[in-house]
């Protein structure tokens, strides 16, 4: 059986053959030495800076599964990152004892949840649609959250940072980091195995020609429910950790329009035909907006992602990925 | 018991009269999304550069904000006429609609909202005009003039393009060109022209729902997001395509938003619209005129 | 002898418009039915009323003893229900190869019995792509294809998901004299498997050399079906074709 599995990934063209557990194991190693280099540049500014790119890693990925995988355009990131954020303000008021990545799952799965929901009522008509009420979903979850006086409502919710990290030790942000660090090998490794799966192939009809895709027998609108729950509850599990990692959430911080933005640029950006894309990415437009609002300013940053979204899609469809694969034979 | 029929009648009258400049801000959308099938979601963002310019024309010129932008609707025209040919070089013509065309507008939207803020800074911003203040007194209820100028150019902007649409070739051509590509070509009509217009005339549009909505309230860059799911609302619910449908669903939205507003608090209206598309998608997808 | 599919009393409109009425139509197990009509007289809707793309108001449609009503796209192919898009539709990110192991995976591995994977599958899609004549693109993407090869791909497709039935939609129009005897021999080497195949088609030598049974529809009403022969002499159908 193994072996059968391994065959039928080589055949997939760009494969390299590695198995699902073996590039967990890759990825595990490679979040251990990334944690190990940061501890040892032993700075909290590294902490912080180095979880921003990581979340946006989870962000771009999640993102990436339902835009990227199923062509569907997901406009709602923060509704299902703030969610995720004020799930974790919830239960630290309710149930303070519980560990953050219980925290986590919780709001990914809440954030599926308003993600099947959402889909369940678009997914049915073109994809344009889907767009534009997950783009009145941020507005909606925003005012939600806003006239919600329990989790702070516009004010806003103080949330007390532990000064110690649990189990490793150090300072707490070094936890955090840790968490995101967890969070982003399984979205990657997720992310991957769906590719080589049957639901990968399907995810590829469903971009490609929907018709063509359910006249195969791909149960479409199955298959899109399921990209929209997967890509909402990874963007909510990105989320969950926010209020430890600003200490103070309000409405203005959770719903940051930069999740947004970022979300969908760095996939497009990285290229989104597969888990490489969103990872590029991130790292680079990351990277660039933390050296960037260190020198000059927030705004800035904004903008120059949004220049390089446009001329991305416009000037490099395929993305930075594509511009180096060679061309097919 | 009396108070509130009275808060009642005057939510309803006010929010007929939001409606109206709804119509003026959805007008352009109900062009390009509606007759063209392009989902401009950076509209809103256009919407402000125009009442960017009323702002400048107003308080640098001392001209009337209106007129501010009537004299600069050539060069909003021209940013449509671009905009359209490079969507159409980058995406329509390569099939990528959905994903990378989606994407442009929504870069778009942050570049010109991050370019607004850059320039005007985060303030809120207004005009001063005879119609910002003061009432038209009918007796029974007070009209503000502030909502009463900008439903009257919503109307007429509407009524316009109705009729420019119904009665001239290129009107004609327009609602043709999404349906019926090949009955164009017959017409010796180039579609990619035709939309070309289409689309600068979205933006001209645009520009004029800014003056409206400088008019209406103060401004500041980061408003035009609260509008993107408002106008689809309205077009949506009002049938792709149909002004008589998209005339009568931002009126039903401006009444049911300051109803709720009035009843339950400002902070809730902006749900409206979400609750408005989000059971029009699930219940008649093709809005209370479409086919 | 109950029939394979059984359409009865369909009725189709798009808003005022009536597209298809009354359709009567029954497919024996085995049989090779040729459909012809004139441009717009509802043959397409019918392929995609039958298929699932889309709904009718009227009337029912069963197939291999299952009401399908309802039933969506997806499912009917499953049960057995292929279909060719009259403009090929493949796609267009996925090789030859792969293309074909969307239905395999998503038709043949979700009907239960047996079910391939692996290399399997792979064998498989070389197999059908040998049969229609692409092995040995097998690995390039559809856009690299020529008209023809698109058609065939299009056919490999729909053969992929081991239908029982399975409907050409015009998967002729515009070949070649050869093209069309090639794409011809392919139907009918399917049909002699054991597949039962409509023929939805323009070109008359094609039909007329494959039909056992023709049935005409013009301006969506079926006006004749029967013997080929005797069909085409049919005054009804010679005025629909020549008009009066």
């Amino acid at each position: 059986m193994a072996s059968l599995v391994a065959k039928q990934e080589e055949e997939r063209e760009g494969s390299r053959g590695l198995g699902n557990i073996a590039f967990i194991a890759v990825l595990a190693v490679a979040a251990a030495v990334i944690f190990g280099i940061t501890r040892w540049v032993g700075q909290s500014y590294a902490f912080f800076a180095a979880y921003v790119v990581v979340q946006y890693i989870v962000l771009g990925t999640a993102w990436n599964i339902l835009g990227g995988y199923t062509g569907y355009v997901n406009f709602g990131i923060t509704a299902f990152f703030a969610i995720g954020a004020y799930s974790t303000v919830v239960m630290y008021k309710l149930t303070p004892w519980m560990p953050l990545p219980v925290m986590v799952l919780v709001g990914g799965v809440l954030a599926a949840l308003v993600g099947l929901g959402t889909g369940y009522l678009t997914l049915r008509l073109r994809g344009v649609f889907f767009s534009i009420a997950t783009l009145a979903l941020a507005v909606v979850v925003q005012t939600l959250f806003t006239n919600w006086d329990f989790v702070g409502g516009a004010r806003g919710a103080y949330v007390l940072r532990p000064r110690l990290a649990p189990l490793i030790g150090g300072e707490y942000i070094q936890y955090l980091f840790l968490v995101m660090l967890g969070l982003c090998v399984i979205v990657l490794a997720t992310a991957r195995a769906i590719e080589r799966s049957a639901l990968g192939y399907g995810f590829a009809a469903i971009r490609d020609d929907e018709a063509a895709a359910e006249a195969s027998g791909v149960p479409t609108l199955r298959l899109k429910l399921i990209a929209t729950a997967l890509s909402g509850a990874f963007m909510g599990m990105a989320g969950a950790p926010l209020p430890y990692y600003v200490a103070y959430l309000d409405p203005a911080s959770g719903f940051s329009l930069n999740y947004a933005v970022n979300a969908i640029a760095m996939p497009l950006i990285g290229g989104t035909a597969n888990w490489v894309g969103p990872v590029v990415g991130a790292i680079l437009v990351g990277g660039l907006q933390q050296y960037i609002s260190v020198t000059i300013s927030s705004a800035v940053n904004v903008l120059i992602t949004g220049l390089l979204l446009v001329a991305f899609v416009i000037l490099a469809p395929q993305g930075i990925v594509g511009l180096f694969k060679r061309r097919q034979p | 018991m009396e108070a509130d029929a009275s808060l009642l009648i005057s939510a309803v009258v006010s929010g007929l009269l939001l409606g109206g400049f709804y119509a003026a801000v959805s007008v352009g959308v109900a062009i390009s999304f509606g007759m063209l099938d392009i989902v401009n979601i950076a509209h809103p963002a256009f919407i402000l550069l125009g009442s960017y310019v009323a702002f400048i024309g107003n308080t640098v010129f001392g001209i009337d904000p209106i007129l501010s932008v009537m004299i600069t609707l050539p060069a909003f025209y021209l940013l449509g006429m671009l905009a359209y040919q490079v969507y159409y070089v980058a995406f329509e013509r390569r099939d990528d609609q959905s994903l990378r065309g989606l994407s442009f507008f929504f870069g778009l939207l942050f570049i010109a909202e991050v370019g607004l803020i850059l320039v005007f800074g985060v303030d809120y911003r207004s005009v001063q005009a005879w119609y910002v203040s003061g009432n038209l007194n009918l007796g029974v209820v007070e009209l503000p003039w502030r909502l009463l100028v900008p439903f009257l150019l919503g109307l007429a902007m509407v009524g316009a393009l109705q009729i420019f649409l119904a009665r001239t070739f290129i009107g004609r051509a327009i609602q043709a060109v999404a349906q019926d590509q090949q009955a164009l070509r017959l017409m010796a009509a180039d579609p990619t022209k035709i939309k070309r217009i289409a689309f600068g005339l979205s933006f001209a549009t645009a520009a004029l729902g800014g003056a409206a909505m400088i008019i209406i309230q103060p401004i500041e860059p980061s408003i035009g997001r609260e509008y993107i799911g408002r106008i689809f609302a309205i077009c949506v619910l009002g049938g792709l395509g149909s002004f008589p449908g998209m005339v009568i669903a931002a009126l039903t939205l401006g009444v049911v938003e300051n109803i709720t507003a009035t009843f339950f608090g400002p902070s809730w209206a902006p749900a409206v619209s979400f609750g408005v598309l989000l059971i029009t998608l699930a219940v008649r997808p093709s809005g209370i005129l479409g086919r | 002898m109950t029939a394979l599919l059984h359409v009865e009393g369909l009725g189709k409109r798009f808003g005022g418009f009536v597209a298809l009425q009354e359709i009567d139509l029954e497919v024996q197990p085995g049989e090779r039915l040729g459909l012809i009509g004139p441009n717009g007289s509802g043959k397409s809707t019918l392929v995609n009323c039958i298929c699932g793309t889309l709904n009718n108001e009227q009337g029912g449609v069963r197939f291999d003893g299952t009401a399908v009503n309802g039933l969506t796209a997806h499912q009917r192919t499953r049960l057995g229900l292929a279909r060719s898009f009259q403009l090929p539709r493949p796609f267009g990110s996925l090789t030859l190869a792969e293309n074909l192991r969307i239905p395999i995976l998503y038709a043949v591995n979700a009907r239960g019995g047996h079910s391939l994977s692996g290399q399997a599958i792979l064998t498989r899609c070389l197999e059908l792509l040998g049969q229609v004549g692409l092995a040995e693109k097998a690995h390039r993407l559809p856009r690299d294809l020529t008209q023809i090869e698109m058609r065939k791909l299009e056919l490999a497709r729909a053969m992929a998901a081991e239908p029982k039935l399975l409907i050409a939609d015009e998967a002729m129009a515009g070949l070649s004299h050869a093209e069309v005897d090639e794409i011809l021999a392919l139907l009918i080497r399917l049909n002699g498997q054991g597949v039962t195949v409509i023929m939805i088609e323009h070109i008359m030598r094609a039909v007329m050399a494959f039909s056992q049974r023709l049935a005409v529809l013009v301006a969506g009403r079926k006006i004749a079906d029967g013997d080929p022969k005797q069909v085409v002499r049919d005054p009804e159908v010679v005025r629909a074709y020549l008009g009066e």
